[in-house]
């Protein structure tokens, strides 16, 4: 188990959990820092105070029950379906790799890639506007054409760790992945 | 190679015996179905298992042994291992579990070549024990040609092995949702092939006794066999109905062009032709053939009978308290409101509104004709007002077939009442839109010039939409749509989803179940049950509107644009 301190394409610091449950088989875990009660409590206050306002002006009690309606639909919304906790990636040697995502909530959406349909797993590059990304992907392959790629899948798509976090990760990766 | 062996989570406990399974040799692996019991004779269980395999055509055999030893059970290793030389197979798995032990030790027997491949491992409360002995053998030594010293040969040829624990139960009910490209996952293939096995399991009387997913009992309950046995008389009697139903449908009288068309138009024909071709479905005495047809069955009933519920709740708040006598009186002072308001209104464009200067003779035109389509409405409306009470009452009576039979009716009944705003609609959206494009095509041309003023001038008074217009047409747009969600909406299927998850799957996930350094790798394999999302896209029913999935965007944008919108056109349904 070893925890460094990598960061993201952005700067934000995120930590990386490799564990190897067997020589067929680890685990990649990348967490996101937590919801922040400061901003939580900024965006809160700024709502009910333009709420407030429109109350003073309007003198309609339904402002004030619609303000608090929205920020708590919004807040549960907010960790249900968009605030990423963790992603991991679990490649077992000869049986596939699946990769999941787990949100703030506790919901966790997972994928399961069998070993028939993977060609390999790289780092590519992306530009993006001034950027240039690293991300890691899987590749898929045709069933008809096992030399074509047919699709791409990248991995860590919330947490995006920068190259050297990928590195590790990879390193892993195609020790099992060679093994078969 | 690794092995990886499927093994189901109700055979942990079951007594010493043997295992009954199938290989797959493309994936390397052998999914474990069943557990046969000591005491056996080996010539019934060859026998057996070739009846299974006769009747579900899947290939069947006997995969190794299995032993648990409890009090009393001493030397069954050795008898087991004998076995293996009366059963002819290419690998033998003789898989050891201790009582109060979580670990599985395995065993592969390789018969062809005759190496003991032992790789023996104890599960970790102090005795940590790894034997490796390998026997060398010729045959073996041609498959690792290339390695040189003892050890790499003893890496290369050491057959690893991983577990993968399954609630048998879940994956033989569950039913795989191919992906895009149609190749479906095979490590669920196995169980989906085998799902025909279950029905042969059932019959565990005779000589063998076995431990399976089933050996606990079948999830059943009364009521759902009172229903099946209930079935056949009453599809008999709902086929006898519909085929009344359809001859009179069928009466000459009614092909008639007038009627035929209106039959086309109202939403309450539609519906009734819906709800018909709904219930020969239902009616036929067949069982459904495959899952498709099965789920789309299931969802037609659970939606009939929400349906019907919801319309008796209306009819009984309907019918009490004089409701129906309070909505008859709002109706027409209702009406001569909204009359008064559209007369004002064209009083006010006729002038000059706003202070726009407006074309005079245009104006007058348009606001006479609306004016006098007013009057016809209001006298209309004014003829019907005895009769109100009456027609609502009758037709409040046709909730009990359904919620969206009532809601279909008033769409209907709101659709002819204000056909004369409708029309005004028309003209308005008609005139509005060569303006726009008027407009569009000048501003093209002029991008860039000299703008000119005298151009800008407004002409018409549809240029702004009249908010009670823009109100109706879109209260017409939103019953339509909520008769076709209602209709459309899979409900059996998101409640499946809902409580039994794992009916619906879209694939598999795996966990980790122990990690500990230098043992066999135990992975538990769980369903991953189908998005909601995916659910109601499946098994939504074809509907008959001609609105697209995305309507109430392309209805608010139609607006703007000035494209006219038909609440009343329909598209053929699709016959498969």
């Amino acid at each position: 188990m070893e925890d460094e301190a990598f960061t993201d394409i952005n700067g934000k610091s995120i930590s990386l959990d490799c564990q190897c449950h067997s020589s067929l088989c680890s685990e990649f875990i990348v967490s996101v820092p937590k919801v922040s009660i400061g901003k939580v409590m900024v965006y809160t206050c700024c709502v009910w105070l333009l709420a407030y306002a429109v109350f003073f002006f309007t003198e309609n009690t339904a402002v004030l029950t619609s303000a608090i309606f929205i920020t708590l639909a919004g807040m549960m919304f907010h960790i249900h379906f968009v605030k990423v906790d963790h992603e991991s990636l679990l490649v077992i040697g000869s049986l596939g790799v699946q990769v999941s995502s787990s949100y703030a909530s506790g919901r966790e959406t997972t994928t399961f890639i069998e070993m028939g349909k993977i060609k390999d797993i790289v780092i590519n590059e992306a530009i993006y506007m001034h950027q240039i990304i690293y991300y890691l992907c899987v590749l898929l392959k045709e069933p008809s054409d096992p030399d074509a790629v047919s699709s791409v899948v990248p991995l860590f798509q919330s947490s995006k760790p920068r190259l050297n976090c990928l590195v590790k990760v990879y390193k892993s990766c195609q020790e099992i992945i060679s093994k078969c | 190679m690794v092995l990886k062996i499927f093994f189901p989570q109700c055979c942990n406990q079951a007594d010493s015996g043997l295992l009954v399974g199938r290989w797959i040799s493309s994936q390397d692996s052998a999914v474990v179905l069943a557990v046969i019991h000591y005491p056996f004779i080996p010539g019934h269980v060859k026998q057996y298992i070739q009846q299974m395999q006769a009747k579900s055509g899947v290939e069947l055999s006997v995969l190794g042994s299995w032993s648990l030893p409890k009090d009393g059970q001493e030397g069954m290793e050795s008898f087991l291992r004998d076995l293996s030389t009366i059963f002819p197979q290419e690998r033998w798995l003789q898989i050891n579990r201790e009582v109060g032990k979580t670990g599985f030790t395995c065993q592969v027997l390789q018969r062809d070549q005759r190496v003991d491949n032992e790789f023996n491992l104890s599960w970790p409360d102090g005795r940590v024990v790894q034997r490796e002995t390998k026997k060398k053998n010729e045959k073996v030594d041609e498959g690792a040609a290339e390695a040189g010293g003892d050890k790499e040969e003893q890496e290369e040829e050491e057959e690893k092995v991983i577990f993968v624990h399954y609630e048998q139960r879940k994956v033989m009910l569950s039913q795989l949702h191919p992906i895009e490209n149609g190749v479906p996952d095979p490590k669920t293939a196995p169980p989906s092939e085998l799902r025909q096995v279950q029905d042969i399991k059932k019959y565990d009387d005779g000589p063998l006794k076995s431990t399976h997913w089933q050996t606990e009992g079948r999830e059943a309950s009364i009521i759902v066999e009172l229903l099946k046995q209930a079935c056949v008389p009453l599809c008999m009697l709902i086929g006898w109905l519909l085929s009344v139903w359809t001859w009179i449908c069928n009466i000459r009288i009614f092909s008639l062009y007038p009627l035929r068309f209106l039959s086309s138009k109202l939403s309450t024909c539609v519906q009734l032709s819906y709800r018909t071709e709904h219930m020969r479905l239902l009616s036929s005495p067949k069982p459904a053939a495959g899952h498709t047809q099965f789920m789309r069955k299931a969802n037609i009933v659970v939606s009939l009978l929400v349906d019907v519920a919801l319309g008796m709740l209306l009819i009984w708040w309907l019918y009490r308290d004089n409701h129906i006598t309070m909505l008859a009186n709002m109706l027409v002072p209702a009406a001569d409101h909204v009359a008064k308001e559209l007369d004002e209104l064209l009083q006010w464009l006729m002038g000059a509104p706003a202070g726009l200067k407006m074309n005079r003779a245009l104006d007058q035109v348009l606001g006479r004709f609306f004016l006098y389509h007013i009057h016809l409405w209001i006298s209309y409306i004014h003829l019907m007002s005895p009769f109100i009470e009456g027609i609502l009452w009758y037709g409040g009576l046709s909730a009990c077939l359904g919620l969206t039979f009532a809601l279909s009716l008033l769409s209907d009944m709101v659709a002819l009442l204000t056909f004369h705003i409708y029309c005004f609609y028309v003209y308005g959206a008609r005139l509005y839109c060569l303006k726009i494009y008027g407009l569009s095509s000048l501003w093209r041309l002029f991008r860039g010039k000299k703008w000119n003023v005298l151009r800008q001038r407004v002409d018409s008074c549809s240029y702004d939409l009249d908010q009670l217009r823009l109100v109706v047409v879109l209260f017409q747009g939103v019953l339509h749509l909520s008769v076709d969600f209602i209709n459309s909406f899979p409900l059996f299927a998101m409640g499946l989803r809902i409580t039994r998850p794992y009916r619906l799957a879209e694939g598999v996930k795996f966990r980790v179940l122990c990690e500990e350094p230098g043992t066999a790798l135990h992975l538990l394999m769980e369903i991953n049950p189908l998005k909601c999302s995916t659910v109601v896209q499946t098994y939504r029913t074809p509907t008959y509107s001609c609105y697209p999935r995305d309507s109430w965007a392309a209805l608010v944008k139609k607006l703007f644009v000035g494209e006219l919108i038909y609440p009343w056109r329909h598209k053929t349904t699709k016959t498969d």
